[in-house]
């Protein structure tokens, strides 16, 4: 690299760029939150059992084996349009209630967590809400 | 040795191989519960089996960057270590904390494990590569900390060079980025939204200024080019790294809920990432070419070259593939994630930390360089691993068109557990390679074992 260009100059420049996109990010950031409530149905929030849902998907690592709106691993199904796979709520609730204690031979099986009724009420309805957050038409199709 | 306060990096090396080989372990149990879906089932669900592969290799990342910056920080500043006792002090517990963690994800379910340390204080468990328990978290944060006052004490009594600026500048925004695991709100969207604050703010940010500033470190040492050249080669990388980067968060956010205009953003921002790792690319060779010594340990030359080939292919080139909103749009969240997580990971941060190592522990073992055959094999052990992690990519790779045609392009998409029967081929494939990747693993130990009879003053 050419003497005029000295490492000194390659330092502010450094510096420089790194703050202008810093601040850029965090006014993008900002712009972010202020459109968001009109996609990401923090109406539904309001409800405790969505919000006791969550604290039982984090608790039990589902993110472990399932994507949510792609996120997570890639061993299971994706869930956030799973209510919507399925057809609804309780049809989650029996799959998550019916997992067999020591799987199912051969397969990749889903442990079975030993929810009460009110627990799988919670997910379901968490997993509803996630269900109608507008993800730009994402995933493809229903599969997932 | 210049300062014996340096030899202080020896335990962290160490501990990050004994934690690689756990790793791996695990990465073996899950690919083949990949393929025999009921292998240790229920006893090791594959959940645990991923927390702990995938929590086992941030932190002996970790610990390979702790010890790099113990080993060259003295050197760069040009004075002893402020405190060593803190350091290996600090060693221990996050060791400790480490196994602890472990033991916790493996005997005990996971909502116990929660219940146990606290998360009703403050939910942050739960959440991908942040799954570690509160007080795990709370630990990390003390000793980043710590460390931190150790190393920035260190430079502030001594030389400033550029190097360990931007050491400096990226450990500082590990820490500081970690803070956001401790951010968890119930929205899932804005949850998403900081989550990337951590992990790719981490990998495709601060983290390539420790990887640029250990490399850049290594080069001058085994090629004698003039640290005046070097450390210009390092700004502009680092620089490119950043202007691209921080926007790229971006292509993390087409589908979560967050508005669309990001779509473009991060498409734009994220296709400019590969450039400064093609940067790192032509650095390493070019500054080989031009070297002014013939430095005994080719064995760390070869592994500085090859973090500048692997990095560029599995974050530039395999980043590239996926990052463009349209194609994303289908690859979201499949294998072919998988595929570029292993290569990226391996040749970005993997290759940096054994670089720095293979440079460094002859050093504190007492020799230049190990002997001859010790090297062999060491470079054995790089071929090995390195040829494996690329076939794991490209059967990844393979797995995930099929998987993205079968269910999500073709007019009858196929239930995702049916698509995955349908590739289960290509999961033997994958488990194979990685079989030959801890054979590779092993080869390198070895090679530790080898006796240098090379004696020569470092
Ligand atoms: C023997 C070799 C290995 C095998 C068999 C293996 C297997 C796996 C499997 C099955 C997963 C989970 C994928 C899923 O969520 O469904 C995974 C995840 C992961 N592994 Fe490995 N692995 C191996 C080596 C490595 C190495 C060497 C690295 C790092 C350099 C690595 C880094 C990762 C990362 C970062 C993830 C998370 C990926 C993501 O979220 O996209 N693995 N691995
Ligand atoms: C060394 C640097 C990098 C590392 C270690 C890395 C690692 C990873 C990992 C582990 C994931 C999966 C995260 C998850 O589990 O959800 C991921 C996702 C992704 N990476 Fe990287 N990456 C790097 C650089 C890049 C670059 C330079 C690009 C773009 C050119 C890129 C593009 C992407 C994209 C688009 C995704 C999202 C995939 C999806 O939608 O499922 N990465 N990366
Ligand atoms: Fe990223």
């Amino acid at each position: 690299m050419s003497e005029a260009f000295t490492t000194s100059t390659a330092r502010n420049i450094f510096y420089g760029g790194t703050m202008f996109f810093l601040l850029v990010f965090l006014a993008l950031t900002y712009q972010t939150e202020q459109v968001i409530p009109k996609r990401d149905k923090r109406e539904m929030l309001a409800d405790p059992m969505v919000v006791a849902g969550k604290k039982l998907w984090e608790t039990n690592n589902c993110i472990g084996c399932h994507t949510l709106l792609g996120e997570g691993a890639y061993f299971a199904p994706e869930l956030g349009n799973v209510v919507k796979r399925l057809g609804s709520k309780e049809a989650v609730m029996a799959f998550i209630q019916s997992r067999p204690t020591e799987g199912i031979p051969g397969r990749r099986s889903m442990p079975n967590f030993n929810f009460n009724e009110q627990q799988l009420k919670e997910i379901a309805a968490f997993l509803h809400y996630v269900s109608e957050i507008d993800t730009a038409k994402w995933p493809p199709n229903i599969q997932g | 040795m210049q300062y014996k306060s340096q030899a202080v990096a020896m335990p962290y090396f160490i501990a990050a191989i004994a934690l690689f080989v756990a790793q791996i372990l695990f990465g073996l149990i899950m690919g083949l519960q990949y393929v025999m879906g009921d292998f240790l089932f229920p006893t090791i669900p594959f959940n645990v089996a991923r927390m702990v592969h995938t929590n086992a290799l941030i932190v002996w990342l970790l610990m390979g960057f702790m010890g790099a910056a113990y080993y060259l920080i003295p050197e760069e500043a040009e004075t002893e270590l402020f405190s060593p006792k803190l350091a290996i002090a600090l060693f221990w517990i996050f060791l400790v904390a480490a196994g602890l963690t472990v033991v916790g994800y493996l005997m005990v379910p996971y909502a116990t494990l929660a219940k146990m340390t606290g998360n009703d204080l403050l939910p942050t468990m739960g959440r991908e590569f942040l799954e570690q328990p509160l007080i795990t978290k709370l630990g990390i944060v003390v000793v980043a900390l710590a460390f931190l006052f150790n190393i920035s004490m260190t430079v502030l009594k001594g030389r400033k060079t550029s190097i360990a600026t931007v050491l400096l500048i990226g450990l500082w925004g590990l820490a500081i980025f970690f803070l956001f695991s401790f951010y968890n709100p119930h929205n899932v969207v804005r949850d998403k939204f900081y989550w990337w604050w951590v992990v790719h703010l981490w990998v495709e940010g601060v983290w390539e200024l420790i990887l640029g500033a250990i490399l850049a470190f290594v080069l001058i040492k085994v090629t004698g080019v003039d640290r005046e050249v070097i450390e210009k080669w390092l700004y502009v990388i680092v620089t490119l790294t950043l202007i691209s980067g921080i926007l790229g968060t971006g292509h993390h956010y087409y589908w979560i809920g967050t508005p669309e205009s990001w779509q473009l953003i991060g498409s734009i921002f994220s296709a400019l990432e590969p450039i400064p790792f093609f940067g790192m690319t032509l650095f390493a060779f070019n500054m080989v070419n031009r070297r002014r010594r013939e430095h005994p340990n080719k064995a760390a030359t070869l592994w500085a070259l090859g973090t500048g080939v692997m990095a560029f292919l599995g974050a530039g080139v395999w980043g590239f593939l996926h990052t463009l909103s349209p194609v994303n749009y289908y690859t979201h969240g499949t294998q072919i994630t998988a595929a570029h997580g292993h290569m990226a990971f391996y040749g970005a941060y993997v290759m940096a930390v054994l670089t720095i190592i293979s440079y460094a522990m002859p050093i504190i073992r007492g020799r230049a360089a190990n002997s001859n055959k010790a090297q062999v094999v060491e470079m054995w052990a790089f071929w090995l691993m390195t040829i494996s992690i690329t076939f794991i990519t490209l059967f990844l790779t393979g797995a995930g068109i099929l998987q993205v045609w079968l269910q999500r392009v073709s007019d009858s998409p196929m239930p995702f557990m049916v698509a995955q029967d349908q590739i289960a081929l290509f999961y033997w494939m994958r488990e194979w390679a990685g079989v030959f990747f801890l054979i590779g693993l092993i080869t390198y130990i070895w090679s530790f074992f080898i006796p240098g009879e090379e004696k020569a003053k470092a």
